[in-house]
C-alpha cells in the first residue's frame, strides 16, 4: 500500500452547528479494499458526498493521487478516477442496460461530445460494454428497458456503470441494499472480481459482507473515525462492541 | 474468477457485437422505410394541393419549428415558454436586412439568421441554465418579453405593431422569384431548407452527443456521476435549438415577405409547445404528426368556429395532461406495444 | 407642486393596480409555494370571480358586497371541485403536463365566458359611497383607488396574520416546508391543499372583480396579465406573502408609469428587472430555500 490513491486530511462538513464529518484523516492505497462501518447518521454517505464533490467540505482537503480536488466538482473528479455508486439507484430507467453502461464509457473515452457520426459506429464502446455486461451476467438482459428489471438487477446495473468508468477509486455506498438475499451474491461475485488494482472502499453493515471483502475496516460514529484496523481487531474491540446496542458478539451490525 | 477488464481480440469483439442489445444499437440511426414517407407525400402535396401551397409552407415552417424545441425539450428536457424569442430573433433578422436593404439573397440571408437567432440562444442559455423549475420558465418568458418590447421600442426600425410589410427578398439561386399569389418558390424552397436542417437534427440525435442529451433528461444526477460536463452540453442544445428556431423565423418572414411583433409572442411560444406535446416530444417524428394534427384542425375548425376551437383545443390538452402525457405517438406505441408484447427497450 | 401632484398621482395609481395584482396573486404564490404546482389557470379563475362579481352587480342588482361575497365563495367552491378531481391527478406529475393541463383550462374558460356571455369587455358598477374624489391633502384622488389600496393592506395584514398566528397557517408553513414530516405529524395535506387552493382562488375571483376598473374585464383577461401574475409570485418569492405584496406593488407602479411615459415598449425594463432578480436570487426575493 505505498502507493496512496485517495487521501483526506482534517475534512470537514458542518452544516450551520451540526458537525457532520469530523476533521476526518484517511488514506486509500491501490488494491485497497477497505470497509466504511457505523451507526446510521454516522456521516458515511456524507464522507462519501465531500469525496466525490456532491458536497463541499467546510474544512480539510481531499487528495486524489496526491493532487488537490478539494474545490473541483463531481464531474471533474470522476474524469480524474474517482467514482462512486449510490445508495438508491441512479439509473436511466427509460434506457436500455447497454445504453445506460454506454453512456457512461462514452463520457470516460471522450466520445459524448461527438455530433456526426452516429452512436451505432462507435462498436468499440458497444463491444466493451458487452463484455463488461458479460462479466456480470446481465448481457441477457442487455436490450431490456432499466424500468423492467428487478431491483437486484437494477442494483448490478448501477454498479455495471460505475465499473464501465474504469476509475482509480471507487466508492460503494451499500451496494447490496434492498437486494433480496437470493441476488445479492451476483453484486458480491462481482465486487470480488474487481481488477486487483483499484482501491475500493464500501459501506456496510452487513458485517458478513465485511468480513468477506475487507482487508482494513473503519469505524465511523459521530462524523468521526472511532476506530481502524483489520475485520477480526474491530470485531473484538470492545469500543466498537460497546456502540452498537444489545450486541453480544452476533456478526450482523444493527445500524 | 476472472477480473472485469475489457479484451479486444477481434474475435471476441465480433462475439459481442453480435448480440441482440449489440446490434440494435449499432443500427439504431438507419433510415427505416416509413422515414421516407413524409418527404414523399410533402411532395405529393405540392402536385396533388397547388391551392393549398400557402398553408403547405407555413405547416413546414412550423414543423422546424416544433423540431428546434423538441430538441431543447424532448430530449434535454428544458422547459421553455419562451422559444419564440429565437424564431422571432430570427425573423426580424431577415426582415431587418430586407427591410434596410442591407442584404436579400435568402439563403445565406438565412445562415446569418440562424447565427444570430445561435448566438442569442448561447448566451441567454448560459445565463439561465443556471436555473431550473419555475425559475427557469419565467426566465425563458421573461427573454422573450424583453426582446418583444425591444422591438416594440425600437419602431422606427423594425416597424413596431404593424411590423414591416412587403420585405424584398431576392430570388433563390437568383432564378426562382417568391410570387405571393403563387407560392411554388415558397414551397419548394422551405421544403428543401426543412429538409436539410431535419438532416441535420436526426444526425445529432443519434450521435453521442444527442444520446448524452438523453441521458441528461432521464437522470441528470446520474450523469454527474459518470463524469458528464452537463451544464456545457445543454447550452450547446439550446444554442444549436435557437439557430434552428431562429431559422424557421427566417422562413416565416421570407416567404410571407413581412415581420412584426407576433414573432415574438407568449401565444406562437404556446401554440409550439402545444403542437410538440400533441405530437409526442422526444421522439423526432412527434413535430411533424403534432404540426399536422394541430394546423390541419385549426385551418378548418378556427375559421368556422374560432370559439368552439379554442373550447375544443382547452378540452383536448386537458385530456392529453391527464390520459395522453406522450401524444399522439405516445398513444400509438402504447398500441403497438399491447399488440406485440415485448421487453426490449427502443 | 405639478410635478410633486403628478408622482403622486402616478404613484397612487401604480400602488391601486399594484394591488389588484397583489389580491389576485396572492392565492397563486401561497399555491405554488405549498403543492409546487405550477397553475397557469390562476388567472383563469380570476376571470371568473370576476364576471360572476360585475354581472351579480349589473344584471341582477346584488349589492357591492354581497357581490364580492359571491365572487369569492363561488370561484373558491368551483376552484375545489377542481382540485379535487383533475389537479389532484397531477401533483406527481411533470412540470411540463401541469402547464399543458392549465393551459387547456385557460383556453376551456375563455371560450365558455365568450359562449355564456359574450365577447364583449364588462365594467364595474362602483357603489356610489366609492365613487368621486377623495382629498389627501397633496392630491386629490380617486375615492376607489384609495379603497383599494386600503383594502389590499387589509388583505395582506390579514393573511400574514393567518400564516404566523393561527394553527392553520402553522400548518401550512411546515407543509410548505417538508411535506413528509408534515404528513407524519397528522397534518391532513389533502384537505389542508383543498382548502387553500380555494382560498387562494376566491382571493382571485374577488381580485377580477374589484379590479375591472384597472385591469379590464374581457374573455382575453385569463392570458393577458398571466405573466405579470407569474412575475409577482416569481420574483416575491414563492410562498410569501410580503414577498407578493411588495413584487405586486412594484410591478405596479412600474407598469403604470412605463406605460404612461414610455407607451411603446416601456415595459422592458419590467422583464429586464424580473430577470436580473431572479438570476440574483433564483427563490425570489422573500423565498426560502430553492426546491
Amino acid at each position: 500500500m505505498n502507493d496512496i490513491r485517495l487521501e483526506t486530511r482534517g475534512l470537514s462538513r458542518h452544516f450551520g452547528a451540526l458537525v457532520a464529518v469530523n476533521a476526518v484523516d484517511f488514506k486509500l492505497g491501490a488494491g485497497a479494499r477497505h470497509a466504511l462501518i457505523g451507526p446510521n447518521g454516522a456521516g458515511k454517505t456524507t464522507f462519501i458526498n465531500l469525496l466525490t464533490g456532491v458536497l463541499a467540505p467546510t474544512g480539510g482537503r481531499v487528495l486524489l493521487s496526491g493532487r488537490d480536488i478539494s474545490g473541483k466538482a463531481q464531474a471533474e473528479r470522476v474524469k480524474l478516477g474517482i467514482a462512486r455508486t449510490f445508495q438508491i439507484n441512479r439509473l436511466f430507467r427509460g434506457l436500455s442496460v447497454l445504453e445506460n453502461v454506454c453512456i457512461g464509457m462514452a463520457e470516460r473515452a471522450g466520445v459524448a461530445p461527438a455530433m456526426v457520426h452516429p452512436v451505432g459506429k462507435r462498436t468499440d464502446v458497444i463491444a466493451e460494454a458487452m463484455q463488461l455486461l458479460a462479466t456480470l451476467k446481465l448481457e441477457d438482459i442487455a436490450r431490456h428497458r432499466v424500468s423492467e428489471l428487478a431491483y437486484g438487477r437494477q442494483r448490478l446495473v448501477e454498479l455495471a456503470i460505475t465499473i464501465g468508468l474504469r476509475p482509480q477509486v471507487l466508492l460503494l455506498d451499500e451496494p447490496a441494499a434492498g437486494v433480496p438475499s437470493a441476488e445479492s451474491h451476483i453484486i458480491l461475485d462481482a465486487i470480488e472480481r474487481l481488477p486487483a488494482d483499484i482501491a475500493v472502499l464500501i459501506i456496510e453493515h452487513d458485517m458478513d459482507v465485511v468480513f468477506r471483502f475487507a482487508k482494513r475496516v473503519t469505524v465511523m460514529v459521530g462524523g468521526a473515525v472511532f476506530a481502524e484496523g483489520t475485520p477480526r481487531e474491530i470485531e473484538a474491540d470492545p469500543r466498537v462492541r460497546a456502540i452498537y446496542l444489545g450486541q453480544t458478539g452476533q456478526r450482523e451490525v444493527h445500524a | 474468477m476472472t477480473a472485469i477488464t475489457a479484451r479486444s481480440e477481434p474475435e471476441i469483439v465480433a462475439a459481442s457485437l453480435d448480440h441482440p442489445a449489440a446490434l440494435a444499437l449499432i443500427n439504431r440511426h438507419r433510415w427505416r422505410w416509413w422515414e421516407t414517407l413524409p418527404w414523399l407525400a410533402a411532395i405529393a402535396f405540392y402536385f396533388a394541393f397547388p391551392d393549398y401551397l400557402g398553408f403547405g409552407t407555413e405547416l413546414l415552417i412550423t414543423i422546424l419549428f416544433a423540431l428546434s424545441l423538441d430538441l431543447a425539450l424532448g430530449y434535454a428536457g428544458i422547459i421553455t415558454l419562451g422559444h419564440a424569442a429565437f424564431f422571432g430573433t430570427g425573423a426580424y433578422t431577415v426582415g431587418l436586412l430586407a427591410f434596410h436593404g442591407i442584404w436579400t439573397e435568402p439563403i445565406t440571408s438565412l445562415l446569418i439568421a440562424a447565427a444570430v437567432a445561435g448566438a442569442v440562444g448561447l448566451l441567454s442559455g448560459f445565463v439561465l441554465l443556471r436555473t431550473r423549475g419555475l425559475t427557469l420558465l419565467m426566465l425563458t418568458i421573461c427573454t422573450m418579453a424583453l426582446l418583444e418590447q425591444a422591438a416594440n421600442m425600437a419602431h422606427e426600425y423594425t416597424g413596431g405593431f404593424d411590423g414591416l410589410p412587403s420585405l424584398p427578398i431576392a430570388a433563390v439561386f437568383g432564378y426562382f422569384e417568391f410570387n405571393p399569389l403563387y407560392p411554388n418558390t415558397q414551397f419548394l424552397y422551405t421544403l428543401g431548407v426543412v429538409l436539410v436542417c431535419f438532416l441535420f437534427l436526426r444526425t445529432l440525435i443519434y450521435s453521442p452527443f444527442g444520446q448524452s442529451l438523453t441521458g441528461i433528461r432521464e437522470n441528470v444526477l446520474r450523469m454527474h456521476a459518470v463524469g458528464s460536463p452537463v451544464k456545457r452540453r445543454l447550452i450547446i442544445c439550446y444554442a444549436i435549438s435557437a439557430a434552428i428556431a431562429g431559422i424557421a423565423g427566417a422562413l416565416w418572414a421570407q416567404t410571407n415577405e413581412y415581420v412584426n411583433l407576433s414573432v415574438l409572442s407568449l401565444d406562437r411560444a404556446a401554440t409550439v409547445l402545444i403542437i410538440l406535446i400533441l405530437g409526442g416530444y422526444g421522439r423526432l417524428y412527434g413535430a411533424f404528426l403534432g404540426a399536422v394534427a394541430y394546423l390541419a384542425l385549426e385551418h378548418f375548425l378556427a375559421r368556422i368556429y374560432p370559439t368552439a376551437w379554442q373550447l375544443g383545443l382547452g378540452l383536448l390538452l386537458v385530456a392529453i395532461a391527464l390520459f395522453a402525457r406522450n401524444g399522439i405517438l405516445g398513444l400509438v406505441d402504447g398500441l403497438w406495444r399491447r399488440l406485440r408484447p415485448r421487453r426490449a427497450a427502443r | 407642486m405639478g410635478f410633486a401632484a403628478d408622482f403622486a398621482g402616478i404613484f397612487l395609481g401604480g400602488v391601486a393596480a399594484g394591488t389588484v395584482l397583489f389580491i389576485v396573486s396572492v392565492g397563486l404564490s401561497v399555491t405554488m409555494g405549498l403543492m409546487g404546482f405550477v397553475n397557469l389557470a390562476h388567472g383563469a379563475f380570476a376571470m371568473f370571480g370576476g364576471y360572476l362579481i360585475v354581472l351579480a352587480m349589473n344584471r341582477a342588482h346584488f349589492g357591492f358586497a354581497a357581490a364580492l361575497a359571491l365572487g369569492f365563495v363561488a370561484t373558491a367552491a368551483l376552484s375545489a371541485l377542481l382540485e379535487r378531481f383533475f389537479y389532484r391527478r397531477l401533483y406527481r406529475a411533470g412540470e411540463l403536463d401541469q402547464v399543458l393541463f392549465t393551459i387547456g383550462l385557460i383556453f376551456i374558460f375563455m371560450a365558455a365566458t365568450i359562449i355564456v356571455v359574450g365577447p364583449e369587455s364588462q365594467t364595474l358598477q362602483l357603489p356610489p359611497q366609492l365613487e368621486g374624489q377623495l382629498n389627501l391633502g397633496l392630491v386629490e384622488y380617486r375615492t376607489y383607488s384609495i379603497f383599494l389600496i386600503v383594502v389590499g393592506l387589509i388583505i395582506a395584514l390579514g393573511i400574514w396574520l393567518v400564516f404566523e398566528r393561527t394553527r392553520i397557517g402553522a400548518q401550512i408553513r411546515a407543509t410548505v416546508d417538508n411535506r413528509n414530516m408534515a404528513e407524519s405529524l397528522g397534518i391532513n395535506v389533502d384537505r389542508l391543499f383543498t382548502i387553500t387552493f380555494a382560498f387562494g382562488s376566491g382571493m382571485a375571483g374577488l381580485g377580477g372583480g374589484l379590479g375591472a376598473e384597472f385591469l379590464g374585464l374581457d374573455p382575453q383577461y385569463a392570458l393577458k396579465y398571466l405573466v405579470y401574475f407569474l412575475i409577482a409570485v416569481s420574483v416575491g418569492g414563492l410562498g410569501s406573502v410580503l414577498g407578493v405584496y411588495y413584487a405586486s406593488l412594484l410591478l405596479g407602479v412600474l407598469d403604470f408609469a412605463l406605460k404612461l411615459y414610455l407607451p411603446k415598449g416601456g415595459t422592458i425594463f419590467i422583464y429586464a428587472l424580473a430577470i436580473l432578480i431572479l438570476l440574483w436570487r433564483p427563490q425570489g426575493l422573500f423565498g426560502g430555500k430553492v426546491t
